[in-house]
């Protein structure tokens, strides 16, 4: 069949691109999340000091190298991202891969993986970014924001991106495990013949 | 031989229903065990005449931990009595999905703060806690080693929740 359709035993092809267009912009989100938050580096110039009238000035650079949670998140933000790359091409330049039951079952448990991951990485760089922002008094930890604005600034923006990453791969699992029991109740129902219908 | 087979189907269903539900109540003790652990654990130490108590609810993370613990705990006790026919299983899936995804969130949430409060961090000037309170950083520990493995567990409660509604001719390979 020329041009037109491309018809997937997956599922309608109304799903087919609900699902690709989620996975655009999961893929989108979490690449915005992993590029904001590793190029967030902001170097100042204090005074911590002063003997006499000469001022001693320290310059001090806060970069997300130095906080643990904030690697584990553009470390996981990236996986996620490349995840959704891979699945996205898989799914415009192989769509005929799908029609086998194992791959949609694999896809959605990579999917499902995926979600809790890039969900993990969000929330542990939440709290901790918390703490910077606040403080916290009992622990006796000063907040580090009010030094560093625009340090924080670029870690919200880049961890609100990653919320809307998490959304987004929630949704794709929902799909992708719709897709599977859609495409599994489809061949326990018909005969092989189901086959017949694909497009060569 | 026909009946062999039918009586031999029947009990690798209800081997996999036992397995299910087992696994389903491993996951509840073990989240239910974190909540115990971390709501208890409170200490009081003093020094230089300044009297410093740590609790749980110092810190947002491990205040989200409870509460994530909690639901997910009352949520698998809940789950432990769906009947085997019943129409919502399809819903339990995705439902098993969320909770795992809470369960990631809240362990690594709290795990990222109980890190800061063991080893501080020295580019920000926080200075470790754990030296001071050592009873209750064990008792952050163990609720946190609770949650993990209820995580674990769910893990695997996803992948058979997704096997159990998806059909298993689909797994046959037609």
């Amino acid at each position: 069949m020329a041009g037109g359709k491309i018809v997937v035993a997956g599922g309608t092809t109304k799903s087919w691109k609900v699902l690709l267009g989620l996975r655009i912009f999961a893929f989108m989100a979490t690449l915005a999340a992993a590029i904001v938050m590793s190029l967030n580096k902001e170097t100042k110039t204090l005074v911590v000091a002063t003997i006499g009238t000469l001022p001693i000035k320290a310059t001090i650079t806060a970069k997300f190298q130095h906080t643990p949670a904030f690697v584990f998140f553009v470390i996981a933000n990236v996986m996620v991202s490349f995840h959704n790359l891979l699945m996205i091409a898989l799914q415009i330049f192989i769509p005929k891969l799908e029609q086998k039951g194992l791959h949609l079952l694999s896809i959605a448990i990579l999917d499902m993986l995926n979600a809790t991951l890039v969900s993990a990485a969000a929330n542990a760089a939440v709290f901790v970014a918390e703490v910077g922002k606040n403080g916290n008094k009992h622990a006796k930890w000063n907040k580090v924001c009010d030094r560093f604005a625009t340090y924080c600034d670029h870690g919200a923006g880049a961890i609100i991106a990653a919320f809307a990453g998490v959304i987004l791969m929630l949704l794709v699992s929902a799909v992708s495990i719709s897709r599977l029991l859609f495409n599994s109740n489809k061949f326990s129902s018909t005969a092989p013949s189901a086959t017949a219908t694909d497009v060569p | 031989k026909l009946k062999s087979t039918l009586i031999e189907r029947s009990m690798v269903k209800l081997t996999k229903r036992i397995g299910g539900l087992v696994l389903r109540l491993a996951a509840f003790g073990a989240a239910l065990a974190a909540v115990v652990v971390m709501v208890t654990s409170h200490e009081r130490a003093s020094f230089f005449a300044v009297s410093l108590e740590a609790k749980y609810t110092d810190m947002a993370s491990f205040k989200y931990f409870v509460i994530a613990n909690a639901v997910v705990t009352v949520y698998s006790f809940l789950v432990l009595f769906l009947p085997k026919e019943s129409l919502l299983w399809k819903f339990v899936v995705v439902l098993d999905l969320v909770m795992t995804m809470l369960l990631t969130s809240s362990l690594s949430a709290a795990l990222a703060v109980a890190q800061v409060g063991k080893k501080g961090n020295a580019n920000a000037g926080w200075l470790p806690i754990c030296g001071q309170v050592p009873k209750f950083c064990d008792q952050i520990t163990g609720a946190l080693i609770a949650g993990f493995v209820a995580l674990v567990l769910y893990v695997f409660l996803l992948l058979y929740s997704l096997h159990s509604v998806v059909d298993p001719f689909l797994l046959q390979k037609s």
